[in-house]
């Protein structure tokens, strides 16, 4: 191959000078190409610089400590199958039902008072007089209905679509547990608000649970703290609704996500397999139905 | 057993006991109230001349302390019916629970029974189930007099046969193989 000379080359695509052999000759690439010596950049310019790479060294310096990219480049860029349609968004859209009412539960906190003499008026007054309460109330008090409509429906999708079956058997498992848990958020909520209907509901309630032959009596019992509902069933109630059933929920929503990422989701029942791609049938290749370019070893035409 | 394996052991034990000091007093301190037996509470609800044979009068009062409006209940009482053959001279109050989830009954004068506006259960004069949902009859109050009033005490529950047995909650029959199938919880009193 003849050699092509350096004149017509551009610099930067030169081959450089060959290490020990300082300086530039005449027949190879300069090892600096700027013909001039380079302008010292001012401390202004230098810390431009810096600061245009702050955000990228910030995240360079998490993503190295913590192997955050190979996490996120698989959980976010990983393989759905063909026939993906938006039945398959129930599912996020039941988390994001949860963490509104997360979101919204934790505000609401900050005005409400467990107790018997007081629940009812701290949530009048959220409702009347703090800014912006009522909404926040109204999200959190309709968005409850609207998390159980939505575990149902993705539990429908889930059932129709067969998404049940091996290996995500552990998966179904785990979504029924937690429909039990959002339905006892959904009980235990409706107590907090202690009016009527809250009060009247709550004793409804425990006293179906209470109907349990031998251990509903004792759950009744342990679910108002005593043969009546009292003081402590409001406190009781409220300590399970914000401390102990959102933790179970949020560690399984951990592990339901964790088993679609590594099994993946199904396609739909009605998807057509693809054809094999790799195994061909032996009495295919016999027959000399070779259509794909398979050919015998040696390199020769087949001879049918 | 190899030195590395009994302090593997040893070393799980150690925490499994760690573990089970937190755990253990804290569930305790959760379950705790079922095995708890509030004091007994006695209320006047009016002087004996208040209250008839015939008919039944309507008390408020509290029957846990604490809560304010919440804690109140409801009684019907009345005096003990010659006619029903009950034992003379005693005062009968009934509790206006339902028997069937536990919605306020309401005794209808016209009518002579005690009907239940949630799901339609109906109880005779002396609240026995004639109608509806219900699976026992309703509950009572013990009573007693001093003082020229009537004072009612700790709630009871009566079998079909209006026997008294501890009390139970809403939902729960009595009697029979039921006083098994659900039993009575120790936070209750004994009956009359």
């Amino acid at each position: 191959m003849p050699k092509i000379p350096d004149s017509i080359i551009p610099a930067p695509l030169r081959k450089p000078a060959k290490p020990g052999q300082g300086g530039t000759s005449k027949d190879q690439a300069p090892t600096d190409l700027k013909t001039s010596p380079p302008e010292r950049p001012s401390h202004v310019e230098r810390l431009g610089d810096q600061a245009k790479d702050a955000p990228a060294d910030v995240l360079a310096w998490v993503d190295q400590r913590t192997g955050a990219t190979g996490f996120l480049t698989g959980m976010l860029y990983r393989k759905v199958p063909k026939g993906t349609n938006w039945f398959y968004t129930l599912g996020s859209a039941t988390l994001f039902a949860f963490i509104a009412q997360a979101v919204t539960g934790v505000f609401l906190a900050m005005f409400y008072t467990p107790s018997t003499t007081q629940a009812y008026g701290s949530i009048a007054h959220i409702n009347n007089e703090v800014p912006l309460g009522a909404l926040v109330h109204g999200m959190h008090k309709w968005g409850a209905s609207v998390m159980v409509i939505l575990i149902f429906l993705h539990m429908g999708r889930t059932f129709f679509f067969g998404a049940y079956k091996y290996p995500r058997e552990l998966n179904w498992v785990i979504g029924v547990v937690l429909l039990i848990l959002t339905m006892l958020m959904a009980f235990s909520g409706y107590l907090l608000p202690f009016d009527q209907r809250s009060f009247w509901a709550s004793i409804v309630g425990i006293n179906i649970n209470g109907t349990g032959p031998i251990v509903g009596p004792y759950l009744s019992d342990f679910l108002r703290a005593g043969p009546e509902l009292g003081a402590t069933t409001l406190a009781r109630f409220y300590a399970i609704h914000m401390l102990l059933v959102p933790g179970a929920i949020i560690a399984l929503i951990g592990a339901h996500m964790y088993l679609v990422v590594k099994l993946g989701t199904t396609a739909p029942p009605w998807t057509k397999i693809d054809k094999p791609k790799i195994a061909v049938p032996v009495a295919q290749l016999d027959a000399g139905a070779n259509g794909n370019g398979a050919a015998p070893a040696n390199g020769a035409p087949p001879s049918a | 057993m190899t030195r590395r394996r009994a302090f593997t052991v040893a070393a799980q034990g150690l925490g499994g006991l760690a573990g089970a000091a937190i755990i253990l007093p804290a569930v305790g301190f959760a379950v705790a109230p079922i095995f708890h037996r509030g004091k007994e509470r006695w209320e006047a609800v009016g002087p004996v001349g208040d209250f008839v044979e015939d008919t039944y009068r309507q008390v408020v009062f509290t029957e846990t302390e604490g809560i304010g409006d919440a804690g109140k209940t409801t009684a019907y009482v009345r005096r003990s019916s010659k006619q029903l053959e009950e034992e003379p001279g005693k005062f009968v109050a009934v509790s206006n629970r339902c028997a069937h989830l536990g919605c306020p009954v309401r005794f209808v004068e016209a009518a002579g029974n005690f009907i239940c506006p949630c799901h339609g259960g109906v109880y005779d004069f002396q609240g026995k189930r004639i109608g509806g949902p219900p699976v026992r009859p309703l509950d009572q109050f013990q009573t007693r007099v001093r003082n020229g009033q009537v004072e009612l005490g700790p709630r009871y529950s009566v079998t079909s046969q209006l026997e008294p047995v501890r009390a139970r909650d809403p939902g729960e029959f009595t009697g029979g193989i039921w006083e098994y199938l659900y039993p009575p919880r120790p936070s209750t009193f004994p009956p009359p």
